[in-house]
């Protein structure tokens, strides 16, 4: 079994620019504004290309870019963003609300089985996860306490039923194979018979990959769909897919009735903009998001952490939730107000490590923050922050004075080979993590600014609690 | 009407292909009618989109299209121009492949279930029509069932496979397979190798053991480190070709899948920033369906529509 644990990417720097936030874009052109006093249609226009990019750059569908640019601009050219002191951030936040809109209130998971036993089919391209789906969700569906039977209708890609004999059985469920029959209809019928007869509550039919346009095996799909009637037509799509998705998806919504997406392989780095243009398109939720070839890797969905995803404003929400668990509110108050003032230090610096520590995998928050996170940067010459490096940067701040953690201004160059001495670590190790601490309280500070204090002007209501929430979250990096 | 109500009816009300932008600007191709033209904004446009649409991404679409803004004249035939301009680009990655062994070692890489264990099939049988003698190796030792399936591969080609136990070490069974090459008199090694996500540093660092023990066992091996991508891939391909390219050494890139409506035009924007050559093209899951890339028809096909 692959351990978890480990870290994300080589070549971080190359990497960022492409995962550059669009919201740090954004600042980016509102600032080369500053001075003006005021705002016009031409710079919002500046900004709603910032958007377009960044939108083609996630995969989401062009026509969709363009479609929700003009809405973006509909709103956006309007006397309140024009007049706005952070203008950058009024078009974030509209960028972020229409996009929200597309999901509605839609939360993952499953619907309320319609059917008893509950029949899922699950279709899609050659090679976007499905079989391995099939076994996760009969674990997850475990988990709630429910009975799955899986079975394979896929005899045409080699050994595909093996694999799902191994996958179904790795994840402690039963398969349906009998053996010999090749006839995927009939194979997917006996199966619906052997989930009554033995029992079971629910069916999840892995069906093999198809191109969309394979007229015969779409035929083949609707020929197994009538036979196991399944309410749940769970479309498998792939985080890296591109332009092309929405007509593959578009067209099995046709023949099929798509109930909801799955997007897989969420583990890796690309956002994902493409399923988000699916379910727009579709208007159908994502159920699942896949983030690793593991059982255990399939989480219900939150719109919430594809959309800032998308956006590259990183996993907020996830990171909020798992930040929750081991940061008290006392003490992300004392933190906010401290960003707020400018004076988060070295000591709080080491305080959030620990926290993050404690918040489990690396590889798993690392990728949730905005631009890759500072962090991650902590470590660009190298290939991986493991807990070891952790281990390292927390030595280096603890052979620091008090003083010193609380005035990092103070640390010259003797100092700096006094603490390397005493963290058994070297100048440049000592160099790159103040380095990396000046930059950090740089972001923070930005992020401390969006939470409307210290500014005169304060937002209102939910757009406040967005920024705080998004504060609290990036503060717990 | 919602952001997306328009574009989900157009979806729903046509099973054929939305009409490309192009042609409504240009004229069908063939069409002499409505070719002489400067390059307007319109056009220009709708150049962008087919190209956009075709995963080539934003920042080598600029590229693109802004050549031939520079270039076109009155009277210029504009998808000539684009075409063109596409071909070169692929043309300035086009390399020799190394030459190497006996055996000759061919490493296939990518992400997860892009096509991988299926070219080496392919490649195996290509190999076997040209006189060669291959030799496959299932390096893929966590996926369920990858040897089964690449077995199944192997019997098709009509070659011999050397396997390792589920959970294995897969530099060991390349180890084991070159080995076993050289003793079986094999000029050709292919090696299939469990896909990966490039995020993954120490499934990355396991590419690069991979490449030391082949290296250490046949001098200069691999020869050849093939990166199968999706054809369907958006702009993560371009990250993935960098990422596999410094770990892994690519040479060149396999684009699988292309018998769908997907153009896989990353690779353009692969070929352009990263000077990789696209080898071969997959194009259904039969045996021989792999076919060596070739420009012309490629960029041809960019601007076809399938349905
Ligand atoms: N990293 C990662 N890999 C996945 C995920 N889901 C599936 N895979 C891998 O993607 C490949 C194709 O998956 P498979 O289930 O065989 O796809 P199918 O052809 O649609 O049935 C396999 O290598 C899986 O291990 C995921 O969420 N994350
Ligand atoms: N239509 C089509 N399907 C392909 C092509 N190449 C591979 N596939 C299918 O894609 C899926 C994944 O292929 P596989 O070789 O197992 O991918 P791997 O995980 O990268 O080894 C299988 O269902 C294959 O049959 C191709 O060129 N065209
Ligand atoms: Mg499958
Ligand atoms: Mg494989």
């Amino acid at each position: 079994m692959r351990s978890a644990g480990q870290v994300t990417t080589p070549g971080a720097d190359r990497q960022r620019e492409m995962f550059e936030a669009l919201s740090t874009r954004l600042q980016d052109v509102f600032r080369s504004l500053r001075g003006q006093p005021r705002l016009t249609e031409e710079s919002v226009e500046a900004a709603l290309r910032e958007i377009r990019l960044a939108l083609l750059e996630a995969d989401v569908n062009f026509r969709v870019v363009k479609a929700f640019v003009d809405r973006v601009r509909d709103r956006a050219v309007d006397q309140a963003v024009l007049r706005s002191l952070t203008p950058d951030q009024h078009v974030v936040r509209i960028v972020r609300d229409e996009m929200r809109a597309l999901f509605g209130d839609t939360t993952g998971g499953l619907p309320p089985a319609t059917s008893s036993p509950r029949v899922i089919l699950l279709l899609g391209l050659q090679g976007s996860g499905k079989t391995t789906t099939a076994a996760k969700l009969g674990a997850w569906l475990g988990r709630q306490g429910r009975h799955a039977l899986l079975v394979s209708t896929d005899v045409r890609r080699p050994a595909a039923i093996a694999q799902l004999s191994v996958v179904g059985t790795q994840a402690g469920l039963r398969v349906h194979d009998p053996e010999g029959e090749m006839d995927p209809v009939v194979r997917a019928s006996g199966a619906l018979v052997a989930t009554k007869n033995l029992g079971y509550d629910t069916l999840i039919v892995d069906t093999a990959g198809r191109l969309h346009l394979d007229d015969e095996l779409m035929a083949e799909l609707e020929a197994i769909q009538r036979a196991v009637a399944a309410g749940d037509r769970l479309f498998v799509a792939d985080a890296m897919t591109g332009q092309d998705a929405i007509k593959s998806a578009g067209e099995f919504n046709r023949r099929i009735g798509v109930t909801g997406v799955v997007l897989t392989k969420m583990d890796g780095d690309a956002r994902g903009g493409a399923a988000l243009s699916v379910v727009g398109v579709l208007g159908v939720p994502i159920a699942f998001v896949g983030s690793g070839e593991r059982v255990q890797d399939l989480e219900p969905f939150h719109p919430d952490r594809v959309v800032s995803r998308v956006l590259g404003m990183g996993d907020v929400l996830s990171l909020i939730e798992k930040a929750e668990q081991v940061i008290t509110t006392e003490d992300a108050a004392r933190l906010e107000r401290k960003i707020r003032r400018d004076e988060f230090t070295l000591e709080d610096f080491r305080d959030q490590l620990r926290a993050i520590r404690k918040m489990g995998p690396l590889e798993q928050i690392l990728g949730m923050i905005p631009g890759m996170g500072a962090l991650k940067e902590l470590n660009a010459q190298r290939d991986q922050i493991d807990e070891g490096q952790l281990t390292r940067v927390e030595a280096i701040i603890n052979s620091m004075t008090p003083t010193e953690r609380r005035q990092h201004q103070m640390i010259n160059g003797s100092r700096r080979k006094r603490i390397a001495r005493g963290s058994g670590t070297s100048v440049e190790e000592v160099n790159r993590l103040l380095k990396q601490f000046v930059e950090m309280r740089k972001m923070l500070k930005v992020v401390g600014g969006m939470a409307g204090s210290g500014r005169g002007k304060k937002g209102k209501g939910k757009g406040r609690r967005q920024a705080l929430h998004n504060l609290r979250s990036m503060m717990n990096q | 009407m919602t952001v997306f109500g328009r574009i989900r009816q157009g979806l729903a009300r046509t099973t054929k292909q939305l009409v490309s932008r192009l042609d409504e600007v240009l004229g069908a191709p063939g069409t002499a009618a409505r070719r002489s033209r400067p390059v307007d904004l319109q056009t220009a446009d709708a150049l962008e989109e087919v190209l956009l649409s075709a995963d080539v991404g934003v920042a080598a679409t600029g590229l693109i299209v802004d050549a031939v803004r520079a270039q076109a004249g009155r009277d210029a035939d504009l998808r000539a121009l684009v075409k063109a301009e596409i071909l070169s680009v692929l043309a300035g990655a086009e390399r020799p492949v190394a030459l190497g062994g006996p055996p000759h070692v061919v490493l296939v890489v990518g992400v997860n279930g892009t096509g991988k264990t299926t070219t080496v099939g392919k490649l195996a049988a290509l190999a076997r029509a040209e006189g060669r003698q291959p030799l496959i190796c299932a390096a893929d030792t966590f996926r369920a069932a990858a040897v089964e399936q690449l077995e199944i591969w192997a019997r098709r080609a009509g070659v011999d496979l050397v396997r390792a136990q589920a959970g294995g070490d897969p530099a060991a069974v390349v180890f084991d397979a070159l080995a076993s090459a050289k003793a079986r008199g094999r000029d050709l090694v292919i090696v299939d190798t469990a896909g990966r996500l490039h995020t993954r540093v120490n499934l990355m660092g396991e590419l690069e053991k991979i490449r030391r023990v082949a290296a250490r066992e046949t001098p200069g091996a691999p020869h050849e480190v093939l990166l199968v991508l999706d054809a369907t891939v958006g702009q993560n391909g371009l990250v993935q070709a960098r990422e596999f390219l410094q770990a892994a050494g690519v040479t060149g890139i396999v684009l699988a899948k292309l018998d769908g409506t997907a153009k896989g035009g990353i690779a353009v924007a692969i070929a352009h920033d990263l000077g990789l050559p696209i080898r071969y093209v997959g194009v259904g899951e039969a045996i021989d369906d792999l076919v060596p890339f070739s420009p012309r028809d490629y960029v041809d096909a960019l601007f076809e529509e399938k349905w």
